[in-house]
This record gives C-alpha cells, sequence and structure tokens, in this order.
C-alpha cells in the first residue's frame, strides 16, 4: 500500500494531498497545471516535499517531520514519464535491462516475458528513434516492470497516442496490473481515459483534492 | 636551413600536459555549474569564462602578478614547498591550461545542457545512483560536445603565445614553444624558419578541427542516424 500525505509550495498555489493506494490503479485526474506530476515526482524522490511524509508497504521513503529521506534509486518507485524518456543510445534491450535488479539468467528470463507481454520482443535490437508511439509505450512501460517496482507511476504516458492506439496500450496497463499486483498510480487529464483505468479516482485541482 | 624540432616536440607535451588537466577541470566544473543555483553563480562563472575575453598578455600579466616572488601565490608557493613556477616549462603548461580552460568549460556546459533531464530522472527512479546516471547517461548524450571542447582546448594550447611569453619566457629547449619561436625568427628576420613553423601548426590546428568534423559525421551513433544498419 502506498500512502501519501504531503505538501509543496509551488509558484501558483500549494500543492496538498492525502491519500492511500492499495493494489489498485488509481485515477489522479485534473486540468493540466494542477500539480498531478508534482505529486508522482514527490512520490518517486524526484522533488522532496515542504511537509508531510510518503510512506510505501509500510516503508517510510520520505518524511520532513521525522526526517527521513530515501533517495530515488532505493525507493523501488517504477515511473513511466510523459514523453517516455527512452535513452536514446540504448536500444530496446538495454533501456529494459537499465533497472533490472535481477542478474543473469533470471533478468534474461524476465526480460523474455516482459518483451513477450507487451509485444515488443521482434523490436529487441532497435534504436527508440525507430520506433512508433504505441511501441514506445510499450517498451516504457517493460523497463519500469523490469525494475521490480512496488509500486508503478504513469505521468499522462498516453497522451500523444491517436485514439486507436491508446486504447490498445490502456488495455494492455490493465492487464499488467492484473499481473503484476501493485498500487498503479496513473495521471490523466482526460477524463474518458480515467473512467476507463481507474478503479478510483481523485480529482485534483490547483494543487487541492476535490473528492 | 635546418628546422630545429625541439619547439614542436614541446608544444605538443606542454599542449598534451595543459590537455590532460583542462579535460578533466573543465568537465567537472562544467557538470558542477549545470542545474545549480547559488549566489554568486554568474560572477564564478565569469571568472571561470574570463580567460577567453581577456587579451592573453593581460592574462599572463595577472599570473606574473599572482605568481611572481612576492606574489599572493608565488610567495607561499616558494616559502612552503620551494617551488617556482615563472620561466619553467610548468609555466607554459599552466598558461595553455589557463587560456584553454574556458573553451572546455563552454562546450562541455552545452553539452550538459543539452542533456535531457527527465533522462537522468528516469535512470534515477530505475535504481541508478549519481555515479552511474552520470556514466552512463549523461557522458554518453554529451559525449559529442566534449570531443568537441577537447580539441578545441587542445588546438588552443598548441597556438598559445601571448600568456606563455609574460610567465615562461623565451628559454630555447625548456620554454620556447612553436608560436614562441616564431615570434623570435621573425623578429631576428628568420622569416624562412618561422614560415617553416607558421605552416607546421596552421596545418595541425586544420588538421584537428577537420578531423573533428570527419569523425563527427562518420561516428554518428545509430540512435541518431534513425535507422540502424
Amino acid at each position: 500500500m502506498l500512502e501519501v500525505r504531503a505538501m509543496k509550495r509551488l509558484p501558483h498555489f500549494t500543492l496538498d494531498v492525502d491519500f492511500a493506494v492499495r493494489d489498485e490503479i488509481l485515477v489522479l485526474f485534473g486540468p493540466s497545471g494542477a500539480g498531478k506530476t508534482m505529486t508522482l515526482r514527490l512520490i518517486a524522490g524526484l522533488e522532496r516535499p515542504d511537509a508531510g511524509e510518503v510512506v510505501l508497504d509500510g516503508r517510510t521513503l520520505v518524511s520532513r517531520e521525522r526526517r527521513v529521506w530515501v533517495p530515488p534509486r532505493e525507493r523501488r518507485v517504477g515511473m513511466v514519464f510523459q514523453d517516455l524518456a527512452l535513452f536514446p543510445h540504448l536500444d530496446v534491450t538495454r533501456n529494459v535491462l537499465y533497472g533490472a535488479r535481477l542478474r543473469g539468467d533470471e533478468a534474461r528470463a524476465r526480460l523474455e516475458r516482459l518483451l513477450d507481454t507487451f509485444r515488443i520482443g521482434h523490436l529487441a535490437r532497435r534504436w527508440p528513434a525507430e520506433l512508433s508511439g504505441g511501441e514506445r509505450q510499450r517498451v516504457a512501460l517493460a523497463r519500469a516492470l523490469m525494475s521490480d517496482p512496488d509500486v508503478l507511476l504513469l505521468d499522462e504516458p498516453f497522451s500523444s497516442l491517436d485514439l486507436e492506439t491508446r486504447r490498445a496500450v490502456q488495455d494492455e496497463v490493465v492487464a499488467a496490473h492484473g499481473t503484476w499486483r501493485i498500487p498503479f498510480v496513473f495521471v490523466t487529464h482526460d477524463r474518458e481515459e480515467a473512467e476507463r483505468l481507474g478503479d478510483r479516482m481523485l480529482f485534483l485541482r490547483a494543487g487541492r483534492q476535490e473528492g | 636551413m635546418t628546422v630545429d624540432w625541439q619547439p614542436v616536440l614541446l608544444s605538443l607535451r606542454v599542449a598534451a600536459a595543459a590537455l590532460a588537466v583542462v579535460a578533466v577541470a573543465g568537465t567537472l566544473a562544467a557538470r558542477a555549474m549545470t542545474g545549480r543555483h547559488f549566489p554568486g553563480k554568474d560572477v564564478l562563472d565569469g571568472l571561470l569564462v574570463l580567460p577567453l575575453v581577456l587579451p592573453p598578455v593581460v592574462t599572463g600579466f595577472l599570473l606574473l602578478v599572482l605568481l611572481g616572488r612576492g606574489g599572493p601565490v608565488g610567495a607561499p608557493l616558494e616559502r612552503a614547498f620551494g617551488i617556482r613556477l615563472l620561466f619553467t616549462v610548468h609555466a607554459a603548461v599552466l598558461a595553455a591550461v589557463v587560456v584553454a580552460f574556458p573553451l572546455m568549460y563552454q562546450s562541455a556546459k552545452a553539452a550538459f545542457q543539452g542533456v535531457d533531464r527527465r533522462l537522468e530522472d528516469a535512470a534515477r527512479t530505475l535504481g541508478a545512483g549519481e555515479g552511474r546516471v552520470f556514466l552512463t547517461v549523461t557522458l554518453p548524450l554529451a559525449w559529442p560536445g566534449l570531443a568537441a571542447g577537447v580539441v578545441l582546448a587542445f588546438a588552443r594550447s598548441l597556438g598559445e603565445f601571448g600568456a606563455t611569453v609574460m610567465i615562461a619566457g623565451n628559454i630555447p629547449g625548456e620554454t620556447t614553444t612553436v608560436p614562441l619561436a616564431i615570434y623570435f625568427l621573425a623578429d631576428a628576420g628568420d622569416m624562412r624558419t618561422a614560415g617553416v613553423y607558421a605552416l607546421l601548426i596552421s596545418a595541425a590546428s586544420m588538421a584537428l578541427v577537420v578531423g573533428l568534423n570527419v569523425w563527427a559525421r562518420r561516428r554518428v551513433p545509430g540512435w541518431q542516424r534513425g535507422r540502424r544498419g
């Protein structure tokens, strides 16, 4: 379970969130600039909150009050970035393997499985620049899951896709969630996507939670 | 006319030694200065780049004052370690370091700024520590810009005259690099030998720059070409 209770002052408003996610897909929904991405970055440890804490499976990742700080590399928080952030100088295989915690044969087996799951096995030796939008999405998902995260954060990963491809990868996210059984936090500003994916929805406006 | 190769070899040695310092220091300084904000950053940045815009003679003059026997750096250095830098080959290297540093620093800074911060963030969430992020993401992506900085810094060191003549002087076999040799030969009316040196250094500089261009085009990795093979 992921528990987030965090406050951060931003230039135009103060982000103030308080929520918990079980092994479900929580959709963070709201207009652009509402603090959705910042919320994910706080969870991943790419930003520090001004107050509050983030606790993952009972493990405190950050707490201003108790002066705890776990750096991102030790958090086991997987993240799919809005622009995917695939490493342009590594091929698909090396991108996916970048975050592998397993070694040797185990890593190979996991890699094969992930490439299979996301139907990207035939792209193993390709560069990110050679892939279509949908293919890149799948590589980014596989890479995040290869690191064995305890929670997966997805920051509007499908905003650049056409409707058909978007539906397909949305289904894959739901399927992956069924397999991995960890909390997913999915950020979107698209209501249809929010309703299609979310077990639960959290509306964010100017840093405040509504409902 | 016999050409003395000593200035040529000395120039290469001085430039190589200077490059070793400049490549490392310029890269580290650029890394430390990108994506960080602190009071006085603009002033510090200006100081690091200053030798690029100062006349080399002025840079040399400042070094001369600093490193002189009574100077704020020279005096303690001599008292504590018995080291005298001025008018030695080390001074020639120092002059080359100071004037070439801004070129490396500027190139490296531009190269690092061109690396997408989100890629570094992605690496962090994938379990990479800062060292691994730097070596596997930042450095490979900044590499073409760093290589350009190395070539420019080397060429600049090779041709350094103004600061060198101020703090290293013209001691044959010790501090007489090619540019100094050219100046003093021409001054003495030996235009032919000076011309040979001038030709040599022009050819070397040209070769470096052309070499860099060719390398940059050839070495474009698959991911930038779009398609592999």
